[in-house]
């Protein structure tokens, strides 16, 4: 039998697969998927939280929220192609801008 | 008489309104016509309406008899402690004012023929006005004050005249010395002034109130205020031990040296001294000290004045001597004695110094009476002056001087000190041999080498005709009793002198007594100097005298050096011990900045890193919690 515990354990496991793969991977766009992992963990929790207490709210949210990604998506995708284009690059540790710089003393 | 009361105001003011316009024009060039007709205007015509509305509100006072007051407006107003900016004008400060104004007018006219051709005039007058303002600030306080706000300035322009031509650093480090020793006196006196307001100053600070309520302040306190206030007039009025910076003040312009002489500015402590009569009459035992301060000032300065070389340190010297004289008197209780001979004084001490300057001028900036010489038959005018004033100083009748002198000495006589008067007629005789030694050389003796005198101006021939009438006549106004007089200034000064009876015959022979003094000294210098101008020995001490009794030696060995050695030990410390632990700090901070900016690398997985680490501590926390 399959209850809620299953599917929290599975939500908790996506969403840190989602964490590792945001930290540990330096390609932005295997970022970029991570995060969507990370969020559709979420959207299990509310899905099977809103199964379990039998309240449709959860579900309302969690279409709500694929809506919302699907329209990341396209911004997320755009702002990788101009980078692509600027940078010739998609390596994340390639955008450090914003580092303080060393001072030589 | 709001009227004239007002005018006492306007006095201080002029003064003070024509170094304002001055001031705020100094940046301007002196080269122009326009510049060198309207800076001589504004800088004489200030002192000038002064001396008018001086000379009209003394009349006033003789007429009226009444002291005027002018409440300017309040100045400090906290619970228990009202200082009101008032001025006053009774006999005493009417006495003071006359000469201040009168002389101080004189010097300025000496001064415009003096600085003429300076480029930095304008400054000069500018610190000329605010010397004169500040004197009369002194001298028309209606508290102690005001008269402190005068005090400091009078000291605060003696070290910006001292020091006015600064490219040269020697005139530079005589004017702070002056500024320092004024500062080590001015300490004492606000001491004084704080234990004053501590005991009587609740019910009021003017000085009709703190003489009425004298009387309240503990008898083991009024010396302690007495002498504190002194201290200050040791200070100014450059007596033993803070008078090593009148030498050395002789770095300033000539007419500097006359005015902070003569005028202003030394005769300050002597005034307050006056002015504070009703505390010093309750305390006999500082009024003894002072005396005897006077008596060794004034023996002391007459010593080193025998062997110098420089006029205008002779004079310099002689000013201390005099005032000396004037502390003995006022120490003494002889406070119309004392101010008499301030204002006899002024008049013949701005003479010679004026004089000395007119010779200074001529020589082309010499001043080493040695290297001059003969200079009567080139020079009738001066000589004739100068030999007036040196009379004057000498004690000569029938000269200004020699009025207040004998005054001064019959009344040391007859107070029983006879220690003090045996000092002071020492110092009379000294002070006869080494001015006439100073006319003697300049006019008589002959020269080792030919001059070219520069002309003589009219304008400073003409001030020295002012003030030689001024010392001709200026005795008779207190003459004695014994002569036909009665002693008109002194009962008009009104101050609560001492006074002791002495029979006309015994003040007939202590006069003779006194000017026999002063013809012995005479006769030695004439007899040493009238064919030679080379110093005869005196022995042993010669070397003492000769080196000033090795005093500023003694001060830079006990005081200058153990400050400096003291000064260079802060320094250390301060480089070595603070600097270096506020280093440490500052370079510790950068350090670990150096070390925590490895966190701000600019990488967003690093950062995602950082949050989910927060988020999870904070989850962790929040377990713990629950």
């Amino acid at each position: 039998m399959i209850d809620i515990g299953h599917f929290l354990i599975l939500a908790i496991l996506l969403f840190s697969v989602g964490i590792v793969g945001v930290i540990s991977r330096r390609n932005i766009f295997v970022m970029y998927m991570s995060i969507e992992l990370m969020l559709n963990a979420v959207n299990l929790i509310l899905v099977a939280l809103s199964h379990h207490f039998e309240d449709l709210n959860g579900q309302v949210m969690a279409i709500m929220i694929i809506a919302i990604a699907a329209a990341e998506a396209s911004i997320f995708l755009a702002l990788f192609v101009m980078l692509f284009k600027n940078a010739r690059s998609l390596d994340a540790n390639f955008f450090d801008l914003l580092k303080q710089e060393k001072h030589n003393d | 008489m709001i009227e004239s009361s007002l005018l006492i105001w306007v006095i201080v003011s002029v003064a003070l309104s024509s170094l304002t316009l001055m001031l705020l024009t100094i940046y301007n060039k002196y080269n122009n016509d326009i510049a060198k007709s309207i800076y001589p205007l504004l800088g004489i015509g200030g002192p000038f309406i002064s001396l008018l509305f001086s000379i009209f509100l003394i009349y006033t006072l003789l007429i009226n008899e009444t002291t005027l007051y002018y409440k300017a407006f309040t100045w400090l107003d906290i619970e228990g402690f009202t200082i009101q900016a008032s001025l006053m004008l009774d006999p005493l400060s009417a006495a003071m004012l006359s000469f201040v104004s009168f002389v101080g007018f004189i010097i300025h006219l000496y001064a415009h023929a003096y600085m003429g051709d300076d480029t930095s005039y304008p400054r000069f007058f500018a610190w000329f006005n605010l010397f004169m303002a500040a004197m009369f600030l002194l001298i028309l306080a209606d508290n102690p004050f005001m008269l402190f706000i005068g005090w400091e300035g009078v000291g605060l322009c003696s070290y910006l005249l001292i020091s006015y031509y600064f490219d040269n650093e020697e005139n530079v480090q005589a004017g702070n010395k002056a500024f320092i020793l004024n500062r080590i006196g001015d300490f004492g006196f606000i001491s004084g002034l704080a234990l004053l307001f501590l005991y009587i100053g609740e019910s009021g600070l003017d000085f009709a109130s703190l003489e009425a309520n004298v009387h309240l302040i503990p008898s083991s306190a009024i010396n302690l205020i007495a002498f504190l206030l002194f201290v200050g007039a040791i200070g100014k009025s450059a007596q033993i031990p803070l008078y090593i910076w009148l030498p050395d003040a002789m770095a300033g312009p000539t007419p500097v040296s006359a005015l902070i002489h003569a005028a202003t500015m030394v005769t300050a402590g002597v005034y307050m001294v006056a002015r504070f009569h009703f505390l010093y009459a309750m305390s006999e035992d500082i009024g003894l000290f002072i005396a005897y301060i006077g008596a060794f000032s004034a023996l002391l300065a007459a010593l080193i004045a025998l062997r110098q070389d420089d006029i205008k340190k002779i004079l310099a010297y002689s000013t201390m001597s005099q005032l000396g004289y004037m502390f003995m008197a006022v120490g003494l209780g002889a406070y119309s004695y004392g101010i008499f001979h301030v204002f006899t004084h002024a008049f013949f001490k701005a003479l010679l110094f004026m004089g000395a300057g007119a010779i200074i001028l001529a020589l082309h900036h010499e001043q080493n009476i040695k290297k001059m010489g003969a200079l009567r038959s080139k020079m009738p005018f001066l000589f004739s002056v100068m030999l007036i004033a040196t009379l004057a100083i000498s004690g000569i009748p029938p000269f200004s001087g020699f009025f207040s002198k004998d005054a001064i000495l019959n009344h040391l006589f007859a107070s029983g000190h006879f220690d003090i008067f045996a000092i002071a007629l020492l110092t009379a005789a000294l002070t006869s041999y080494y001015m006439f030694r100073l006319l003697f050389i300049v006019f008589i003796s002959p020269s080792q080498q030919e001059h070219k005198l520069l002309p003589q101006s009219q304008l400073i021939k003409l001030t020295l005709s002012i003030l030689t009438i001024g010392i001709v006549f200026t005795g008779f106004i207190n003459l004695p009793v014994f002569f036909g007089g009665n002693e008109n200034y002194s009962i008009w000064l009104n101050l609560p002198d001492m006074r002791y009876g002495l029979s006309h015959l015994s003040e007939i022979i202590l006069l003779l007594v006194n000017v026999s003094f002063a013809l012995i000294g005479i006769l030695m210098a004439y007899a040493h100097y009238k064919d030679s101008s080379v110093d005869p020995s005196f022995g042993a001490i010669e070397k003492w005298i000769k080196n000033r009794f090795y005093i500023d030696e003694l001060y830079a060995i006990l005081i200058v050096k153990p400050i400096g050695y003291l000064s260079h030990l802060i320094v250390y410390i301060d480089e070595q011990l603070i600097d270096r632990f506020i280093h440490l700090i500052s370079s510790s901070y950068q350090r670990l900045s150096y070390y925590s900016d490895y966190v701000q690398n600019g990488n967003v997985r690093y950062y995602a890193l950082y949050m989910s680490v927060g988020i999870v501590s904070i989850f962790i926390y929040l377990g713990i919690q629950g």
